[in-house]
This record gives structure tokens, C-alpha cells and sequence, in this order.
């Protein structure tokens, strides 16, 4: 996993509600073995119409806006459990996706590839939306390692809440399975204590 | 402190506590499917980890399978990959696997019970959201990516903190001809896509202790359709006479030794939640959804809403626009043209038995395509031993092989693009069920009645 630290970059909004894992990569797309070349198929269906051509009206086809941050409305990342939407976001060139709150698996899967899911009120989301919106050159810096973030044209700093344990992974770009095989013992002395169970 | 039956199964299950908060949580079955597993198996032959216990994995192909034709090769490469992929994946690494063509085949979250690995006081993940299915035995059941997926692969372990807490409880005689189905759309209507977000439900009250298992499953399956982490219902006489005899559940002795333990699964008197819930069963009528998330759902006899919900303007407009539906609109004659019976939440016995008695002698609409889906092949056998394929046959309906068919449209099943489905599935998300298809979920009962009448109708006129 690379390593998290401080992103500075523009970024594309998508204000819109309870946004699927179906719409951020249709299960079609679901086929390839390995992680990579998800990012072509983001959003494919509110992104490409049917003949393949990208639809004008859709933000990251909208050459006002680029970036490493996506911002999007409250319960990102429902539904389906596919991590394949969190390699797909990384793997169109997103580093942070804000929202008012996420679904639970999606942050889950996203903190496990380096994707910082930021989670802000429903009011400063309405804040950001709109300051995108009048100016799409807005640049946002997002420090991780002090758990804050602003909009320079603002003149005020933003914190944020993200577990310890994940901030630390993000920063060093380690990941859950090193520490858990390093558990080895402790989870035998675990089973030891349940024979009879399943 | 009084306990729930989600803090005793949690926390039986913690290896160990971290500063900061989170546990090393212990996993008693993994299930893994074709779709989220390859990459995982990649991630542990890159840092050459065995399977730290293997014999604790389960796998079968169903997201990708046809449901047509099933002894022949899969046609489409990419599936066929992906399958092949996980035949060599469990043939490497010893994995029990219920491939293509075994006679326990089927729909995961439908072969884990019928076959008794699904047991009370487990912890079983999935990479698969529809996990929380197994919670309807009193599991703590949840889906998880596929990077947890390689943790558990590797450590039989997940680094967790505990979810809030959340009661449902349902009280009251259902009315007839209402399903668990039915309960269950009613809920997540009342509590939104992502009302219950960062929470593990139980589901208790007389309504939800009437339920079969079979429709216990129907519930817990969409627990995450309003967000939630998973969803459980407290074990009793009806999960151990489910259980008993079947291939894995435990036999003699460790029986009696496992039943004592599943007796002590519930919820203390007392014992606390973070949030409540409480309805009347008499409330909830025969539902349908109309939106593109499975909480745009309302009693098939009532209108579209003209009220937006808070604060979800733009979701709202952009599902009813991609509906083709207006607010206030009542759906009753919509005329539909595609039915579907089948997925991890309506795939069972119960749900053929009930679909055949209301076909009996009688015809689907010539403009509708119904085809009806078994979860496993357990679930087909029985269906054509009680003779269930005829009556289907003799009214029009299709019954394939079985897979997650067009619940998803990774396989050769698919709706074409502006077509209506009225669907038993769990998902009703654009584009869900094939590019620019239009999903309206509702219980097998109601799917059954659309595809004779062609259009959406009250169903009442059919209960008496």
C-alpha cells in the first residue's frame, strides 16, 4: 500500500445521495483476477453512454474539474461489498473521497488501499459543494498526519476523526495482515481455549 | 452489565484487545465465491502465507454461473476465468469447493445453511455483502472486501472494532398473504438506505419469531439495504429443528453440547442498545418498491411519495427520472414485462412452494418472461421431487439451474435496458440488473401475481 500523507488538488464534485458500489463499478466490470484497470470502468454507466462515447454533463468528464479528491453526497459507498469500488476510485487517480458519512464496508475498503475516506458534517459538505461549484480551481490540502484540512481561499483549518490504528497504516502504508500473521500465538492460545466450538 | 446476543457472540470471539480500540476478532467460517476471492488468494502467494485453516473455508461458484445449460462450458470467457480461477485457487490450497455441476452447488448464502455449516453462535464472513443472511440462526454474519478477505485467509482473524448496537422489534400477527419479505422492505423503508449505518441489528419480536427460517433468511439477508453491519435473530426451537440432521451440524453428543450453548444465545432482560426501533406488524401490507435504492419502497396499494425525504433531493429525482415514474403516482396497472424469482434472499423452498401454489392452473401474461431461479441445487431437487417444476412449467415460468442469475447481471441473465422487473432480488440500484434496466422489488408472492396479470395490481383481491 503507498504511503498517505499530505494531498494538495483540485477536486471533482458529485453532489449526489446514497451513490452505490453498482454505480461506482457495475458488476460486469467484476471479471479480472487481479486489482488493476478498474479506474476505466468508474462510474461507467453515469460516465460512458451506450456507444462508449463519455456523457458531456458528467462531472469527470467536465474539464472544469480535476483533482486527487472526490466529493460526493452522504452514504457513499452503499450496497454491495465490492472492494473493487475502492481500487477502481484509487485507480482513476483519487486519493480522498469526502462525504458526510460513509458506508460501513466501503471505508473499510478503502482505508485498506491507501484511499482516505474524510468524513465532514452534512453542512461543511454543502460548503464544499459550493465552493467547487463557483470556483472549480479550488484547491483543497489534506494533512493526514494532523488530522485536518482547508480551502485556502478560506482562512481556517478543518479537523477531522479517523481511527489511530488506520491513520498510522495510511501514513506508513501498511496494511492488517502483517500485524495479524505477527498474532500467530495469540490467536492459537485463542483456539486452545474453545475445542469443542465448530 | 446485562448482554445482548450480539456482546456474547462478539465477544466470545476476541482473541485479543489493541490500545486504540480495535479487536482481533475470530472468524469460524469463511465462505468464498469466484468473484471477490482471486485477488485475496494473489495477496497470500505473494507473501507466501499458507491458509492458516483451511478447513475452516468454504467455496462454491455462483455469482458468475449460467443458469441455462450448466454441464456445458461457461461461454462467456471472463466467467469462465473467474470460475476456473477458483477451482484452481481451492485444488492448490485444499478448499472444500462446491463447484459448477456438485450436487451442493448453489447461491452462497443458501447452500451455508441448507448444508449445516450455518450454525448458531458463529462468527462468518463472506466477501459479500448478503453475509448478514446467516445472522437468521443467531450468527454474528457480515460481508467484508477482499483485502479482509486475505487477512482471514491468513490469520483466520479480522482487526475490528465493535459496531454500535440497534433492536427491531416487530410485534403482532402478520396479516395474510404478508412476507418477511414484505417486513423487511417495510422496515428499511421506515429507516432509509443508510439509516442503520455503523450498526449490527437484532431483529426481535413476536412478528420475527413467527418467521420460518427460510424467512428469517429473507430478513437478515437485507439488513445491509439500510446500512447496517449485519443482522441477527436470537436462536430457538425453529433454528435447532432447522439445523439438526443436516450435513455438518454437529450429531450426538456434541449435539446436546452445542444446544446447551445455543440455549444461552439471547438478549438479557435488561441488556441495553444504542438505538430502538419498535413497529406493529399489522401496520406492514404487501410492499413494492419505485425508486433505485431499496428504501424508495412503499405498500403496493399506496402512491409514490410527493414529499423528498431530508436532505436527498438529488438522489431522489435522478432515481424517480431514471424510473420513469412521477411523484404521487400510484404504480397499480404499470404494465411489466419481466419477472424474476430468485437470489440469496428469495431463492429457498419456501419461496418456489409459494410462487407453484399461486400458479397453479393458471397462466403468466403472454408479454411477460418469468423465469424462476433455485438458490442451490438442493433447493432444485426438492423442488422437482414435490413436482413443483411441472406446475411452474404449465404456467410459463422458466425454472433454471441454480446462481445468482439476474439479481446482478455478471452472468448471461440480464433486463434490457428500459425494461421493468418486478424482482424478489435485494437491490433495485440502476443499472443492477443489466445497463438502463428498471427493478421494482417486492416479495415471490407479489412477483408471482405480477407475471399472471402482466401489470402491477393490488394483490388483496387474490387473499381471500
Amino acid at each position: 500500500m503507498e504511503k498517505f500523507e499530505i494531498v494538495q488538488s483540485g477536486a471533482v464534485p458529485l453532489p449526489i445521495e446514497n451513490i452505490d458500489t453498482d454505480q461506482i463499478i457495475p458488476a460486469r466490470f467484476l471479471k479480472a483476477t487481479s486489482r488493476e484497470g478498474f479506474g476505466e470502468n468508474l462510474f461507467r454507466d453515469w460516465r460512458y453512454e451506450n456507444s462508449g462515447n463519455p456523457k458531456a454533463d458528467f462531472a469527470l468528464n467536465n474539464p472544469r474539474y480535476s483533482g486527487q479528491i472526490l466529493i460526493a453526497g452522504k452514504n457513499f459507498g452503499c450496497g454491495s461489498s465490492r472492494e473493487h469500488a475502492a481500487w477502481a476510485i484509487y485507480d482513476a487517480g483519487f486519493r480522498v473521497v469526502i462525504s458526510s458519512y460513509f458506508a460501513d464496508i466501503f471505508r473499510g475498503n478503502a482505508l485498506n488501499n491507501g484511499l482516505l475516506p474524510l468524513q465532514v458534517s452534512d453542512q461543511m459538505l454543502q460548503r464544499l459543494f459550493e465552493q467547487v461549484e463557483k470556483d472549480p480551481q479550488t484547491e483543497l490540502v489534506v494533512n493526514l498526519p494532523d488530522q485536518e484540512f482547508y480551502v485556502p481561499a478560506w482562512d481556517e483549518k478543518v479537523t477531522f476523526d479517523i481511527d489511530p490504528y488506520k491513520k498510522e497504516c495510511l501514513i506508513n502504508g501498511y496494511d492488517d495482515i502483517d500485524f495479524l500473521v505477527s498474532q500467530k500465538e495469540a490467536i492459537e492460545a485463542y483456539e486452545s481455549t474453545r475445542p469443542w466450538a465448530y | 452489565m446485562k448482554k445482548t446476543l450480539f456482546d456474547k457472540i462478539w465477544d466470545a470471539h476476541v482473541v485479543r484487545s489493541i490500545p486504540g480500540g480495535l479487536d482481533v476478532f475470530y472468524i469460524d467460517r469463511h465462505l468464498i465465491h469466484e468473484v471477490t476471492s482471486p485477488q485475496a488468494f494473489d495477496e497470500i502467494e505473494a507473501r507466501n502465507l499458507p491458509l492458516f485453516r483451511k478447513e475452516k473455508i468454504v467455496a462454491t461458484a455462483d455469482h458468475n454461473v449460467p443458469t441455462k445449460n450448466q454441464h456445458l462450458p461457461i461461454q462467456e470467457p471472463l466467467s469462465r476465468l473467474q470460475v476456473d480461477k477458483l477451482t484452481e485457487n481451492c485444488s492448490k490450497y485444499g478448499v472444500e469447493l462446491f463447484g459448477l455441476g456438485h450436487q451442493n452447488q448453489g447461491i452462497v448464502h443458501v447452500i451455508g445453511p441448507e448444508l449445516g455449516i450455518t450454525q448458531p453462535g458463529m462468527t462468518i464472513v463472506c466477501g459479500d455483502s448478503h453475509t448478514s443472511t446467516h445472522g437468521a440462526f443467531g450468527a454474528v454474519a457480515f460481508g467484508i472486501g477482499t483485502s479482509q478477505v486475505a487477512q482471514v485467509m491468513a490469520s483466520q482473524c479480522l482487526l475490528l472494532s465493535k459496531p454500535k448496537k440497534m433492536r427491531i422489534t416487530i410485534d403482532g400477527p402478520l396479516h395474510k398473504g404478508v412476507s418477511a419479505k414484505d417486513l423487511i422492505l417495510y422496515v428499511i423503508s421506515k429507516l432509509g438506505t443508510g439509516g442503520a449505518t455503523g450498526y449490527f441489528v437484532e431483529y426481535a419480536g413476536s412478528a420475527i419469531r413467527s418467521l420460518s427460517m427460510e424467512g428469517r433468511m429473507t430478513v437478515c439477508n437485507m439488513s445491509i439495504e439500510m446500512g447496517a453491519r449485519g443482522g441477527m435473530i436470537a436462536p430457538d426451537e425453529t433454528t435447532f429443528d432447522y439445523v439438526k440432521g443436516r450435513e455438518h451440524a454437529p450429531r450426538g453428543e456434541q449435539w446436546e453440547q452445542a444446544l446447551a450453548y445455543w440455549k444461552t444465545l439471547y438478549t438479557e432482560e435488561g441488556a441495553t442498545f444504542d438505538k430502538e426501533y419498535f413497529f406493529d406488524a399489522s401496520d406492514i401490507t404487501p410492499m413494492i418498491t419505485f425508486g433505485t435504492n431499496p428504501g424508495m419502497g412503499i405498500p403496493i396499494s399506496s402512491s409514490i411519495p410527493v414529499n423528498v425525504p431530508t436532505g436527498e433531493a438529488a438522489s431522489f429525482d435522478k432515481s424517480l427520472q431514471y424510473m420513469g415514474f412521477a411523484p404521487g403516482e400510484s404504480l397499480i396497472g404499470k404494465e411489466i414485462n419481466y419477472v424474476f424469482i430468485g437470489s440469496c434472499t428469495n431463492s429457498r423452498i419456501e419461496d418456489l412452494r409459494i410462487v407453484a401454489d399461486f400458479v397453479k392452473g393458471r397462466q403468466k401474461a403472454s408479454h411477460v418472461e418469468a423465469i424462476i431461479v433455485p438458490g442451490s441445487k438442493q433447493v432444485e431437487q426438492q423442488a422437482k421431487a414435490e413436482g413443483l417444476d411441472k406446475l411452474l412449467a404449465e404456467a410459463g415460468f422458466e425454472l433454471r439451474e441454480p446462481g445468482c442469475s439476474a439479481c446482478l447481471a455478471m452472468n448471461e441473465d440480464k433486463i434490457p435496458a428500459g425494461a421493468y422487473c418486478v424482482s424478489t432480488s435485494n437491490r433495485n440500484f440502476e443499472g443492477r440488473q443489466g445497463p438502463g434496466s428498471r427493478t421494482l422489488l417486492a416479495s415471490p408472492l407479489v412477483a408471482a401475481i405480477t407475471a399472471v396479470e402482466g401489470k402491477i395490481v393490488d394483490i388483496t383481491q387474490y387473499l381471500n
